[in-house]
Order: structure tokens, then sequence, then C-alpha cells
């Protein structure tokens, strides 16, 4: 039976099929690991150590990074929404735009790419490390679930501490804007503050809070999964590593758009 | 007593076990023999449930592997593995001591660190060990370390997968002897899986050549040089002719 042609129209149609079932198939199985987590999570034995250990790694250890990430484009946004402002003469809407830009936008979502580079790759390369020297096979064998031992722990922690990151980087990141609105660009101390806190809304910090649940959820959920599949020998962990951290950031931005609409479109 | 019986894995086109049929009794050393990538380690993970074989029958004790409560199935299991597989995070005592500080057979902190370092000695580590981390041991010690952690819930059936891998020919020796020495000390049944026939003499009770997927001899250790079977003694005397494919 002869072959059509690689770039007959029947071809690049069974090419594409093919690409969708591949990614409909991903997206199950991730979902599939995603709830499994969940599962685990709720169910005795719980490991409390692991979780701490997992707080500790996820949430406290990423406190430096995040506040210099936030505290940077706190003061990078001030400085731009003067420039722009003064286009139209709005420079006085500075302490209101840094607010509203650090809590809806950019302190979920820069804390969550932060942590997506730092917490994703790390749990990646510690899991699949972990496969690749055959101790998760140790862990089967000692009587212990991998998924609860290894993965609920650091995904419950990403799920707890992530919010408080960023409840701290949108604070970081407005007292940024703070200091180079008062020291730089004359603002009045007491003037900022007030059209900061008057201007922010519930529903704002509410925002900021929910997409860091999701967005820690996302990081750990991606690292743990291609940790656990991670191919054999150092290219596997490399692999593993890398994809985790593509897929985190990618989800991270998607998750940002639905929940931005969520909360703001409705 | 251990039974494997035509048992076949593939992974995709590549059929590693295709009929495996062994028995291991109870008490005894069964030592499986053949060349990288006949299938030994997955013989061995089959068993223990960590893979899943496509067909054939697994039985411990008359009872099928796969069926029962799989936390009191592996508590009756220990196994050292190739590399040691020592859990990098924890130092040496907790190693020793996981199945003890959790699960069904957790005991108080202090008496599984008793028992971690009473283990250490065990296998000729000393207690000094203990708080190191698994990183700080040269590869001999890393096994010894593996072995304890091993024998540590002192269970009835006992894996060695590839126990001399990368040591030099004394600390094999050792090794070697520390095996034998635990499992007729513990009355284990016990199964190993080498290429070095230096630990088949030392630890089998029984041995068995693994090729192209099923066992083509077993028998007891005493009468392994005189089999007569053309892929075992191809395997003994490192010969590059014979059934066994040289490149494969």
């Amino acid at each position: 039976m002869s072959h059509p042609s690689p770039l007959s129209p029947l071809a690049l149609l069974a090419r594409l099929g093919q690409m969708v079932l591949g990614a409909l198939g991903a997206v199950g199985r991730v979902a599939i690991f995603g709830l499994s987590t969940f599962s685990h999570m709720v169910r005795p034995p719980y490991y409390p150590r692991e979780v701490l250990n997992a707080l500790l790694q996820v949430g406290w250890l990423s406190l430096p990074v995040v506040g210099l990430t936030a505290i940077f484009t706190g003061g990078a946004l001030a400085l731009q929404i003067y420039a722009g402002g003064a286009r139209f003469n709005a420079e006085a809407v500075v302490p209101q735009i840094v607010a509203i830009g650090m809590v809806r936008e950019l302190g979920p979502v820069l804390v969550g790419l932060m942590i997506a580079a730092r917490v994703t790759s790390s749990i990646a390369a510690e899991i699949a490390t972990m496969k690749v020297t055959e101790q998760i096979d140790a862990l089967v064998t000692l009587s212990t679930h991998p998924m609860k031992y290894l993965v609920a722990p650091r995904v419950l922690a990403a799920l707890l501490t992530v919010p408080v990151l960023v409840g701290v980087g949108d604070i970081i990141g407005i007292m940024g804007g703070y200091v180079v609105a008062t020291q730089n660009l004359g603002f009045n101390p007491a003037a900022y503050l007030k059209n900061t806190v008057d201007f922010l809304e519930a529903r704002d910090i509410i925002s900021s809070l929910v997409k860091g649940a999701a967005f820690g959820t996302i990081a750990a959920t991606m690292g743990c999964y291609y940790g656990m599949q991670s191919g054999r020998g150092a290219q596997g962990v490399g692999r593993a590593t890398k994809g985790s951290v593509e897929a985190a950031a990618v989800l991270i931005l998607a998750a940002n758009f639905v929940l931005t609409g969520v909360f703001f479109s409705l | 007593m251990i039974r494997l019986e035509n048992v076949h894995k593939a992974f995709g086109d590549n059929k590693v076990l295709q009929g495996m049929t062994l028995e291991i009794p109870k008490g005894s050393s069964m030592v499986i023999i053949g060349g990288s990538g006949t299938g030994k380690s997955v013989a061995l993970k089959s068993i223990l449930g960590l893979i899943k074989p496509d067909s054939g029958e697994i039985l411990v004790d008359g009872k099928p592997a796969d069926s029962g409560d799989r936390d009191a199935f592996l508590a009756r299991f220990g196994m050292l593995f190739q590399g040691a597989a020592l859990f990098d995070s924890l130092p040496v005592w907790q190693n020793v001591a996981f199945r003890l500080l959790r699960g069904s057979l957790k005991r108080p902190v202090e008496e599984a660190r008793e028992i971690a370092i009473e283990k250490l000695r065990r296998v000729g580590l000393k207690a000094d060990v203990a708080d190191r981390l698994p990183a700080e041991l040269s590869g001999g010690m890393q096994k010894r370390v593996g072995l304890a952690r091993a024998i540590a819930a002192e269970p009835e059936i006992i894996f060695f997968d590839e126990p001399t891998t990368g040591l030099d020919p004394i600390m094999s020796g050792v090794i070697n002897d520390l095996i034998r020495e635990i499992v007729v000390e513990m009355g284990a049944t016990a199964m190993t899986i080498t290429h070095d026939m230096t630990s088949v003499r030392a630890i089998a009770d029984n041995v068995a050549m693994l090729h192209a997927g099923v066992i083509q001899w077993t028998g007891p250790v005493a009468e392994m040089d005189q089999s007569g079977d053309p892929y075992m003694e191809q395997f003994i005397h490192g010969r590059a002719e014979g059934p066994i494919e040289a490149v494969r």
C-alpha cells in the first residue's frame, strides 16, 4: 500500500490530529496526577516533617528572591507611570497604578514565575535524580508511597506559602514604588500611602492571594510531575527540569489570564 | 517460597521476560546470573510489584504477590539496591531506620536510632557514621548502609541487586561475606542478581541462569561447574564464543 506524501493535505491532517491527541493525552495525565496528589494530601498517613521541610524550602527560602523582584519591579513601575502619565498630565496617579498593578497583576505573576524558576526546577531535579538513582523504588520497598511522601507535602506547602509570598511581594512592590516616588519624584509620603490604601479594594487583594494559591499549586505540581516522569540518566534529569519550568511558566500565565477574567470581567 | 510461573514482560518491542519460571525455596539463597539487559532486575522488581508483568503468575508463600495488603506484603521484604539508593537528605541512621520511623513498624525515635546503630555495627560500620550524610561515605560504606537498611526490620525475604558492582575485590569480598552471614543468621530467603562469579560462589545455595527472557539452567551451586549447559559454561568461563552473543 502506498503512503501519502508527507506534504499532502491528508498527511498534514494526520500529523495535526496526532499533535492534538498527544496534547490531550498530556493534559489528561497531568489532570490525573493532580487529582491523585490531592487525594493523597487528604488521606493518611501524613508526613508532617516533610511538609515542614517543604514549607521552609518553598516559602521561607524564596523570600529573598521574591522581595528583590518585587522591590525593583515596584520602583520601575513608579518611574514608568510617572513618565508615561506626564504625557497627559496624569503624574499624580502613580500611587494608585502602582498599587493596582502590583496587587492585581505583577505581584502574583512575578512571584509565580520566580517560584517556577526556583522551586519547580528544584523539585523536578530532586525527584528526577531520586528516580534515576532508584530512591523512588527504595521508598516503595520501604512501604512508603512516593506520592504521599514526596509529592503531596511539596504541593501542599506551595499551596499554603505562595499566597503569603504574593502578599509579601505586593507589599514590598508597593514600598518600592513608594520609595522611588517619594525620594525621586517629589511625592508626599503620607498622601502616597493614603492614595494607595484608599484605592485598593478587597477584590484586588483576594484575587492576588487566590492567584498565588493557584500559581503555587501549578508550580509544585509541574515540578513533581516532570520529576516523577523523568527518563534515565543526566539527560533525563535535565529534560525533566527544563520541561517542568516551561510547563509551569506557561500554565501560570494561562491561569493568570483565566483568573483575571473571572475576577475582573464579571 | 517464591515462585515465578511463565512470567512475561516487554517494554515496547523489547521482550525482556519471555516465560520465566523459577522457584526459590524458603530459607535458601538463590543467585540469578545472566548478561546485562537479560531481565534480572525486571524479574526482581516484578516480585516486589515495582514493575507489573504482562502475564504469568508470581506467588509468595502460595499467594499471588499482587493481592492482599500491600504494606504487609512489602514489610516482609528488604532490598539492597545496586547503587544503595540511600536518601541523600537524611542522615545515615535515618536511612537505616526509615521503616522503623514511620508506618506500621513505627518505633519511638530513640529505639529506632539504637536499632539503626546496632545494624550499622552488624555490617561493620562504627556508630560515628550514624549522623553523617550518605554523600560523605565511600561506595563500599554506602553499600553497607544499604545492607543495614535492608535488614533493619528483620525481613523474611531479602533481595540484593548487584551487591558488589563498582566495589574493589576486597570490599566485594567483605560484602559477599556479610550477605552470606546475615542470610544464614536471619534464616531469610535471599535472592541476588549479579554478574560476579565470586559473589555467586560466596552467596548462593542455588543458581539460575537467565538468558533471552527464560531460565536456561538452575541447580545447586555445587553442580554449577558440571552443569553441561552451554549458556552456563560460557558465562562461568567468560568466553566470547558460545550461544550467548558477545555483541547484544
